[in-house]
């Protein structure tokens, strides 16, 4: 195994006096499905948003610990969080489509960074939309109001947004609690693929879902990293009592 | 059933009740001041200057007086109202500091309008040496209307969910940009409202420009910020009691004036509005 893409060294979190996370320690290899799992409340979201640094908007968090990506403290004073954020993607639990069309919704990110180009945000349009697999069914209907899409082609849509800006990272929090079966699959069809070239973590919203997709699989349980193997090994065979009784579907 | 069949339409009758109350004396005011006033505008009334001690001629001084001033008040509190509400919802953390700030901006909204006059009078007419001008009756009208502003435009900016500055953050989006291109534009027929009510208001005020600016008897054009003028409020203020034998249909001619021209500024908002609701929508 090559070096990580991202390190989380000993990282603890708190909201107010709310322990969120207690000394995490986990490698996320590069170009591989990584699945943060366990039932509600366990800090899996948490962590997710402390790898692209929107747990800054949260206003009375506290964290301790250090999470390096390639090798650099993100939390380091100077750090180009803006910048952060693009190599590290995000999509939400919940589709949220900015105001506006389709396009404008795909071309948000690369605008803000500056991008005007119009062959070249047509491109990225394209590009993004087909890895979302979406392209198909919105080609016609660029310039149309993103909110009109049903839900799981804006749920598709978020996840072009984020390839939009070509992250490195693409973290995913329960991306298809929301959406119907087909549409699930189609995203996890999507994100099968996209494994070949991004560094995918995702929260699944199901123990099926993430023994589907797992490359690696890291097990949490109120704030605390039960364990956490590569492949599908800790579906089948886990080693803590605790990660057996939830995959076997005693608690959960 | 039948019980509350009954009760049902005795509420119904007591609500319309309620709303007939407040609509109709509205309704009455507007409709006497429309019909004896309408004798008093043509052409004249409207462009010329007032002779005669004002008993005869027109307002045109008065109603300049008061479109500069609106104006100038808008240039004012819009950037400094909505600069304001930006900072209170976006940026400002919750301490007491801004909980104070936002109190006074609660309390600085039921402050009547002549302490207001006052304060310009002390501060930018005397203080400041703007002397009775348009400058200093601007300000002291932009003064008055920013609380309006201010917590209408904050309201109208927290209504926008927080989901969308995330979103706007985790595409690579700084603070300012989320609220540039998203948060503001969603906001933006809310501001408006707020806008509209407090510059509506500054129109219609009286006392304010009483001691900063208004001048009793001008019958020409202010000649730059630093002049007096005349002011539709204030003028009415002078035709109803300070001149003996004014012509009745003078008098309610000016509040016509100045009535038309307040429910104009209102309805052009309600259509720029609505405007922006149509184009964005979530």
């Amino acid at each position: 195994m090559s070096e990580p893409k991202i390190q989380i060294q000993n990282v603890s979190y708190a909201y107010g006096d709310q322990q969120v996370l207690r000394n995490i320690t986990l490698d996320i290899p590069a170009r591989a499905i990584t699945v943060l799992f366990g039932p509600a409340g366990g800090g899996k979201t948490t962590l997710l948003r402390l790898l692209n640094r929107l747990n800054d908007l949260v206003e009375d968090g506290r964290m301790t610990g250090r999470i390096l990506l390639d090798g650099a403290d993100i939390y380091a004073p100077g750090f180009d969080v803006p910048g952060l954020r693009r190599r590290v993607g995000m999509v939400f639990a919940l589709p949220l489509p900015l105001p506006g069309t389709i396009r404008e919704n795909v071309t948000y990110g690369p605008k803000l960074a500056g991008l005007r180009d119009h062959a070249r945000l047509d491109e990225i349009v394209e590009r993004s939309l087909r890895q979302a697999a979406l392209w198909d069914e919105v080609k016609d209907r660029l310039d149309s109001p993103a909110n009109a899409l049903s839900g799981g082609q804006q749920q598709r849509l978020c996840i072009a947004r984020s390839l939009a800006l070509e992250p490195e990272v693409l973290l995913l929090d329960e991306p298809t609690s929301g959406l119907d079966p087909i549409s699930t699959a189609k995203v996890e069809g999507s994100l099968l693929i996209l494994r070949e070239q991004y560094t995918v973590v995702i929260v699944p919203h199901s123990v099926q879902q993430a023994s589907r997709i797992a490359d690696y699989a890291a097990f949490f349980l109120m704030g605390e990293l039960v364990e956490h193997q590569p492949g599908k090994r800790i579906f089948t065979t886990p080693v803590d009592k605790r990660t057996e009784d939830y995959v076997t579907g005693r608690f959960g | 059933m039948r019980n509350r069949f009954v009760a049902q339409r005795v509420g119904f009758a007591l609500l319309t009740l309620a709303a007939l109350v407040v609509v109709i004396p509205i309704l009455t005011i507007v409709a006497t001041i429309f019909i004896r006033g309408a004798a008093a505008i043509n052409w004249e009334f409207l462009t010329a200057m007032p002779r005669d001690g004002m008993r005869a001629g027109g307002i045109f001084p008065a109603i300049v007086g008061t479109i500069v001033l609106t104006l100038g008040t808008a240039i004012v509190a819009i950037p400094l109202g909505v600069g304001g509400a930006i900072y209170l919802s976006e940026y400002a953390r919750d301490t007491w500091l801004t909980r104070s700030i936002r109190l006074a901006i609660i309390n600085l909204a039921g402050i009547p309008s002549v302490v207001y006059g006052l304060f310009g009078l002390g501060l930018f007419v005397l203080l400041m040496g703007f002397g009775t001008s348009i400058v200093a009756g601007s300000l002291t009208l932009a003064i008055m209307t920013l609380p309006v502003i201010i917590s209408t435009a904050e309201e109208a900016l927290r209504a926008v969910p927080t989901e969308f500055r995330t979103v706007s953050a985790s595409l690579g989006g700084t603070r300012w940009q989320g609220i540039r291109y998203i948060v503001l534009p969603q906001a933006l027929p809310g501001i408006i409202t707020g806008v509209i009510l407090g510059l509506l208001r500054a129109a219609g005020e009286t006392a304010p420009i009483l001691f900063t600016v208004a001048a009793f008897y001008l019958p020409r054009l202010p000649r730059s910020p630093l002049d007096q003028t005349m002011a539709l409020p204030y003028h009415l203020y002078v035709v109803s009691t300070q001149v003996p034998g004014m012509p009745a249909k003078i008098q309610f001619g000016t509040a016509l004036v100045l009535l038309a021209l307040v429910l104009s500024l209102n309805i052009g908002a309600t259509m720029i509005r609505s405007y922006f609701r149509r184009r964005r929508q979530w």
